[in-house]
C-alpha cells in the first residue's frame, strides 16, 4: 500500500514543467554597444588574480574579441553584521549577465559566508559547468580525457539543512526538487545540443536513493522527450567512476549531468585526470547571470612575482566566449594556447617551464 | 523512546571500546570441516562462485558450503535470501556474489544493503594494490579502503514532504563513527600500515560529516603511540589525489556513499572489479564479497568474467578462519597466472574466459 502511494506520488510533479520554455532562461542575450562589443564584467580575484587577470585581457586584446571589461572588485565587507559585496559590483553583474572572475579567498572571520556561496546565491547560479581536457604536452597517466560533467548547484546534499535529533546522532537532508533537477537537465540537454556532445549521461544512485535520485531521473527523462536529437542514458555513479577512472576516452561523446554532491566529487576527479586544477575551466550558469571562473586557489606564496599559469582563467574565459556565442573567437585562442602548451617552450613552472606569465601569454599571442 | 535510543547509543560507544574488531564468536566447524554460506548472487556471480567451489574442490579446502539461490531481480525469491541471512547467522562466515537491485520505486530496497544492516556487518573492507606482472595506468598502489556499512547515505529514509520535493536523510552517528575509525586503526597496527587518512566532507557537510570528522581525531588521538599517524582528507580533493597519486594513500576510512565511490576508483587504478576482493565485517560475523561490487548484468552467462576478485576474496575467507596454507596457495596461484599473463580474462586484456581462469589457477596450486 504504502509503496504504491510513494511510486504514484513520484509520478505528479509533471506540471511544474510548464512554467518553462524549451530554451533554458539562462541563454545568453547581452547585447553589443555602440562600438560593437559586448560589456562583460572582470573580477580579477586575489593573490595570483590580477597576474592572471592581465595575461588573458591582453590575449583577448591581440585577438581582437569584441569584449568590453568592467573590472570589479568583490572585496566583502560586514554590513549589520552580514558578509557582503560592494553593491555597484552586483548591478554590474546583473546588467551584463557575464561575468569573469579570478581566484577568490574568502576572509577567515566570524560572520563571513564563502564569496562563491554568496555569488551563487544572488545570481541563482544552478549549474556548475566543468569540462576536463587532456592538455596535449602536459603528460599524465591519461591522455584521452574529454569529459563534460555538469552539476547541480543549489540543493542536494549541500542544502545545509543538518541538525542534531539527539545527543551523538545527526540527520543531514539531501534534497531534490523536481524543480532544480528540470532545469539543471534542461541546461545539460541545452549544452549537449549546442555544443556538438549529442549524448546526455545522468549519473545517480536510484538503486539506493530511490525517491531523491529517482526524482532526479525522472526530471532528466522527461526534458530528454523535448529533445529527440540527443541520446539520453543513465549510469549508477559506481559504475561512471569505475569506467572514467579505468578508460576517460568513451566520454568524449556526451555530458554527463548529477545531482550536487556526485557532481563536485566527479568534476574534481576528472580534474585530476588531467593534472589538477590549474588547467580546469568552470563555468556556473544562472538564472540572472552567469559566471565563469577559475577554479584553483590565489596562491598567495607565488603572487605578484610573474609566475602564475593563467591556463585556468584563459581556458575559462573560452567557455564563457561559447555561451556568448562567439565560436570564431573562442577555437582561436583555445588552439593557440594548446599549441603553446604542446611545444612546451614557453610555459610556465608548474607545467615544467620556466617562464614568466607574460612571456607565456606572449607566445599565446605570437600563435593567434 | 528518543531518549532511551539515546542512552543506548552511548552505551552501544563504550561497548565497543575494547573489542571492535574481533569476530568475537566461533565459526561453526564439525569434524574439522567449515560449514560456510554462498550466496552466488546474480548477474556473473554464479560463474565466479563456481570458479571457488572447483578451486576448493581440487585443494580438498576444509569447507562445506551451504548454498542459497537469492536473485534480486525479483520480490519472489525474498524467503531464501532471509534463509541465507539466517544461514549466515548460523555459519558465522559467508561468500557471496552481488545481488541486483531494481531501480522501480516500487520495488525492494537492496539486499546487500539489507544483508549488512541485519547482520550488523558494518566495515567494509577493500584492499586495492597493484598486481605484479599485470601494469596498469599507475604503478604501486596499495591502500585500503575501510568504509562505513550500516548508515549515512544508505540509511533508506526518504520521503516526498510536498509533490516534486524529496528529502533523503543520511544518519551520522557517534557510536557507529566510532567503532569504523577504531577498526580503521586497529586494522593498520595489524596489517603494519603506517596511517589513516578519514575522508569528509565536513567543509559543507558541517554537523554530518564533522561528527564523522571529530569523532575520527578523537580516537585518532588514543591511538597515538601506536605509530600509526593520522590525517584527513576532503573527498572531492581525494578523488583528485587518488587518480593523479595514488601511492600517497594507505589506510582510508570514511562514511558510506563515499566509500562506494572511493572503492570504484580505487578498483579502476589497479585493473577492475574482476580484480579487487571485499569482505565486510562485524562483530559477530564476516561476509565475503568482491570489493567493488559490481553484479555484472552485461557479461552473464558468457563465461568472460574475471574470478580473481572472488578468488582473493575466498582466500581472505580462508585466512579468516584459520586455513592460512590453503589461502596461501589459492592467492599465490592467482597471483602466478596473473604473472604469467598466459590466461587472461577480456579485463585483462587476454582472450581467456572464465573456465580457462579457473584451470590455470588449480594448475598452478
Amino acid at each position: 500500500m504504502f509503496r504504491n502511494y510513494i511510486s504514484k506520488n513520484i509520478q505528479r510533479p509533471v506540471k511544474f514543467a510548464r512554467a518553462y520554455a524549451s530554451a533554458p532562461t539562462s541563454v545568453y542575450q547581452g547585447n553589443k554597444d555602440a562600438n560593437g562589443n559586448y560589456t562583460v564584467t572582470l573580477i580579477p580575484g586575489d593573490g595570483i588574480g590580477n597576474e592572471i587577470s592581465d595575461a588573458v585581457k591582453k590575449i583577448y586584446e591581440a585577438a581582437k574579441v569584441p569584449i568590453k571589461w568592467e573590472e570589479v572588485d568583490v572585496t566583502p565587507s560586514l554590513v549589520n553584521g552580514k558578509s557582503t559585496i560592494p553593491q555597484y559590483s552586483i548591478d554590474s553583474i546583473k546588467a551584463n549577465t557575464i561575468a569573469l572572475k579570478g581566484p577568490l579567498a574568502t576572509p577567515v572571520g566570524k560572520g563571513h559566508v564563502s564569496l562563491n556561496l554568496t555569488l551563487r546565491r544572488t545570481f541563482n547560479l544552478f549549474a556548475n559547468v566543468r569540462p576536463c581536457l587532456s592538455i596535449p604536452g602536459y603528460k599524465t597517466p591519461y591522455d584521452d580525457v574529454d569529459t563534460v560533467l555538469i552539476r547541480e548547484n543549489t540543493e542536494g546534499e549541500y542544502s545545509g539543512i543538518e541538525h542534531e535529533v539527539v545527543d551523538g546522532v545527526v540527520q543531514s537532508i539531501k534534497l531534490i526538487t523536481f524543480e532544480a533537477s528540470e532545469r539543471v537537465a534542461r541546461y545539460a540537454f541545452h549544452h549537449a545540443s549546442t555544443q556538438n556532445r549529442k549524448r546526455v549521461t545522468a549519473v545517480h544512485k536510484a538503486n539506493i536513493m530511490r525517491l531523491s535520485d529517482g526524482m532526479f531521473l525522472q526530471a532528466c527523462r522527461q526534458v530528454a522527450k523535448e529533445y529527440p536529437d540527443v541520446k539520453y542514458d543513465e549510469d549508477l555513479l559506481d559504475r561512471a567512476c569505475l569506467a572514467i577512472t579505468t578508460d576517460p576516452s568513451p566520454f568524449s561523446d556526451r555530458v554527463m549531468v548529477m545531482p550536487n554532491l556526485y557532481g563536485d566529487i566527479l568534476s574534481d576527479m576528472c580534474a585530476g585526470l588531467i593534472g589538477g586544477l590549474g588547467l580546469t575551466p568552470s563555468g556556473n550558469i544562472g538564472k540572472d547571470a552567469s559566471i565563469f571562473e577559475a577554479v584553483h586557489g590565489s596562491a598567495p606564496d607565488i603572487a605578484g612575482k610573474g609566475l602564475a599559469n593563467p591556463t585556468a582563467l584563459l581556458l575559462s574565459s573560452i567557455m564563457m566566449l561559447r555561451h556568448m556565442n562567439l565560436f570564431e573567437h573562442a577555437d582561436k585562442i583555445e588552439r593557440a594556447a594548446l599549441t603553446t602548451i604542446r611545444e612546451g617552450k614557453t610555459i610556465t613552472r608548474d607545467l615544467g617551464g620556466s617562464s614568466s606569465t607574460n612571456e607565456y601569454a606572449d607566445a599565446i599571442i605570437k600563435k593567434l | 523512546m528518543l531518549r532511551n535510543a539515546a542512552s543506548q547509543t552511548s552505551r552501544l560507544a563504550r561497548g565497543y571500546a575494547s573489542t571492535a574488531t574481533t569476530t568475537a564468536r566461533e565459526p561453526s566447524r564439525f569434524g574439522g570441516i567449515y560449514n560456510v554460506t554462498l550466496i552466488p548472487g546474480d548477474g556473473v556471480g554464479r560463474e565466479l562462485t563456481q570458479s571457488v567451489k572447483e578451486v576448493f574442490e581440487s585443494l580438498n579446502a576444509p569447507v562445506q558450503w551451504s548454498e542459497y539461490d537469492v536473485s534480486g531481480e525479483t520480490n519472489a525469491s525474498e524467503p531464501q535470501f532471509l534463509e541465507a541471512v539466517e544461514s549466515i547467522k548460523r555459519n558465522k562466515v559467508g561468500l557471496k556474489g552481488i545481488l541486483y537491485t531494481p531501480l522501480e520505486a516500487n520495488a525492494h530496497n537492496s539486499w546487500n544493503v539489507a544483508m549488512r544492516q541485519s547482520l550488523d556487518i558494518y566495515a567494509s573492507v577493500v584492499h586495492c594494490k597493484s598486481l605484479p606482472g599485470f601494469p596498469t595506468r599507475h604503478a604501486d598502489v596499495d591502500f585500503a579502503i575501510i568504509r562505513e556499512n550500516t548508515e549515512g547515505e544508505y540509511s533508506g529514509l526518504e520521503h516526498q514532504s510536498y509533490p516534486g520535493v524529496v528529502e533523503s536523510l543520511k544518519v551520522s552517528t557517534v557510536a557507529k563513527a566510532e567503532r569504523i575509525a577504531r577498526f580503521a586503526f586497529d586494522f593498520a597496527i595489524k596489517n603494519g600500515r603506517k596511517r589513516v587518512t578519514a575522508v569528509h566532507k565536513a567543509n559543507i557537510m558541517k554537523l554530518g560529516d564533522g561528527l564523522f570528522l571529530n569523532t575520527c581525531r578523537r580516537v585518532a588521538k588514543e591511538y597515538e603511540g601506536s605509530g600509526v599517524t593520522f590525517n584527513d582528507m576532503i573527498v572531492d580533493n581525494t578523488a583528485m589525489q587518488l587518480v593523479a597519486k595514488p601511492q600517497q594513500f594507505d589506510v582510508m576510512v570514511m562514511p558510506n556513499l563515499y566509500g562506494n565511490i572511493v572503492s570504484n576508483i580505487g578498483a579502476a587504478l589497479v585493473g577492475g572489479p574482476g580484480i579487487v576482493p571485499g569482505v565486510n565485517i562485524g562483530a559477530d560475523y564476516a561476509l565475503f564479497e568482491p570489493g567493488c561490487r559490481h553484479v555484472g548484468m552485461d557479461i552473464m552467462n558468457t563465461n568472460k568474467a574475471n574470478p580473481a576478485a572472488m578468488l582473493f576474496s575466498a582466500a581472505m575467507m580462508l585466512r579468516h578462519l584459520g586455513v592460512s596454507n590453503h589461502a596461501d596457495k589459492i592467492a599465490g596461484s592467482v597471483y602466478q597466472v596473473v604473472r604469467d599473463g598466459k590466461v587472461r580474462t577480456a579485463d585483462m586484456g587476454g582472450n581467456s574466459n572464465t573456465t580457462d581462469f579457473t584451470h590455470a589457477v588449480i594448475k598452478n596450486l
